[in-house]
């Protein structure tokens, strides 16, 4: 979607502000938002995907004034209340109304070490065959979704290069929408500056972007 | 009458009542176990971090054998050292060159290679980065102190699926003979992102 998350190429946000030996977490809250993130994605009741579209689906100047745990916490208020877990009225009363819904699976304490070196790898069998292959030149779809992408706008019909296959990996426009995970090729894609961004674009800039097969058509 | 010493009491932001509510819930309701969450914590804080990034790019320096495998195949080469897992699961690792220079952003979210950089800086989240690091990587990295060559290439990475990448920085020059040990200290975890060079120990004899 065309949320205010597509930041590629956007003007006007100001220099970057860095810190020196900057911390994990400045408050406490942070940290409390960060892991019942984690914690939560961990009971398997929505994937990464999903919550990356609640996240983005906060309205452009919510998205813009949050900081990135406020993302994480107002996403998480979705995914939990759309999910079933919770529901509205106990959010607003900070009180259990409703029983449990069955979850997956509860992360304990002695099994995130475990959890977190396993991680959730995405890369599928391959059941088709690759449409590109590398040297391919393809042109990215004019497209504009109301759901769930990763083909940023910046980078909607443009020419590249098909640089690397990657495999077939969970296709997020799908996944994103309880639709599946439709696993599909995943190629990396070179793009030159100049294609992207015209000719007042640096001469000696190049980009890499990873793309799903059905953001592509040869060129 | 001063009404300061009541706020004292209850000044909590919003989005502190908001995540202190859903932590509340989620355990009230069973979903999550808290000793689970500290354990999440403590991960990130202490055992997850860029030191362990600055681990694998001093062996690449050092063991060309290791270099190979790790442009190869860069989870495999990076599980060999211990580092796995979340937001780690399909590393690719760039070089730069003399005549190019990688740089990593994820214009749409924040992905980032937690396996071996632990979890990004604020800024690395935020607008103005995300914004502009595809379009002017050479003004971002000038606003990082770092001025490339007119001529040198700058590609740009954006983690727009599940691949994570981890940028290895050229080895400064005066380091012949170092110990994986002593150049992972040159390592710093913008080097690795690509928002910087490795730290130059000639620079430091020049300014001192």
């Amino acid at each position: 979607m065309n949320g205010a998350q597509d930041l590629g190429g956007q003007m006007g946000f100001g220099p970057i502000e860095q810190e020196a030996n900057e911390p994990n977490f400045h408050e406490k809250w942070e940290e409390r938002a960060f892991a019942i993130t984690l914690a939560m994605g961990a009971t398997g009741s929505w994937p990464l995907d999903a919550s990356r579209y609640a996240r983005e689906t906060l309205p452009p100047a919510e998205y813009l004034s949050s900081s990135y745990y406020e993302i994480w916490a107002k996403g998480l208020e979705k995914l939990v209340v759309a999910s079933g877990l919770v529901t509205d009225e106990e959010l607003g009363q900070v009180k259990v109304l409703v029983p449990a819904k069955p979850v997956n699976k509860i992360l304990k304490a002695d099994e995130v070490a475990g959890a977190l070196a396993k991680g959730a790898p995405v890369d599928r069998p391959e059941s088709q065959p690759a449409r590109f292959q590398v040297g391919d030149r393809i042109r990215t779809k004019r497209m504009h979704p109301e759901h769930h992408t990763r083909l940023p706008r910046y980078a909607r019909d443009v020419e590249g290069v098909i640089e690397t296959v990657h495999g077939v990996h969970v296709f997020p426009d799908a996944n994103a929408h309880g639709k599946g995970e439709q696993p599909t090729w995943l190629y990396g894609v070179a793009f030159k500056g100049t294609d992207i961004w015209g000719p007042d674009s640096d001469p000696k800039l190049s980009l890499r972007i990873d793309l799903w097969e059905p953001y592509l058509d040869l060129a | 009458m001063s009404h300061d010493h009541d706020h004292d009491h209850s000044e909590l932001s919003d989005i502190e009542l908001r995540v202190r509510a859903l932590e509340t819930l989620l355990t009230e309701k069973g979903y999550i176990d808290p000793p689970a969450l500290d354990e999440l914590i403590e991960t990130y804080e202490t055992r997850v971090g860029p030191k362990n990034g600055a681990r694998v790019v001093a062996k690449a320096w050092t063991d060309e054998d290791y270099r190979a495998r790790l442009l190869k195949d860069a989870t495999a080469a990076i599980a060999e050292l211990g580092f796995t897992g979340r937001q780690g699961e399909h590393m690719v690792a760039v070089e730069n060159t003399g005549k190019t220079h990688n740089m990593v952003v994820c214009t749409l979210c924040s992905c980032y290679p937690w396996a071996v950089l632990g979890l990004p800086p604020v800024w690395y989240k935020s607008p103005p980065y995300r914004s502009r690091a595809v379009r002017d990587p050479r003004g971002v990295l000038k606003e990082f102190g770092v001025s490339l060559p007119e001529d040198k290439e700058i590609r740009v990475w954006d983690s727009t699926a599940e691949v994570r990448y981890l940028v290895i920085p050229e080895r400064p020059p005066g380091t012949d003979g170092w110990s994986e040990e002593e150049l992972a200290e040159l390592v710093t975890r913008d080097s690795m992102i690509g928002t910087a060079l490795a730290t130059s120990p000639l620079k430091e004899d020049l300014s001192a």
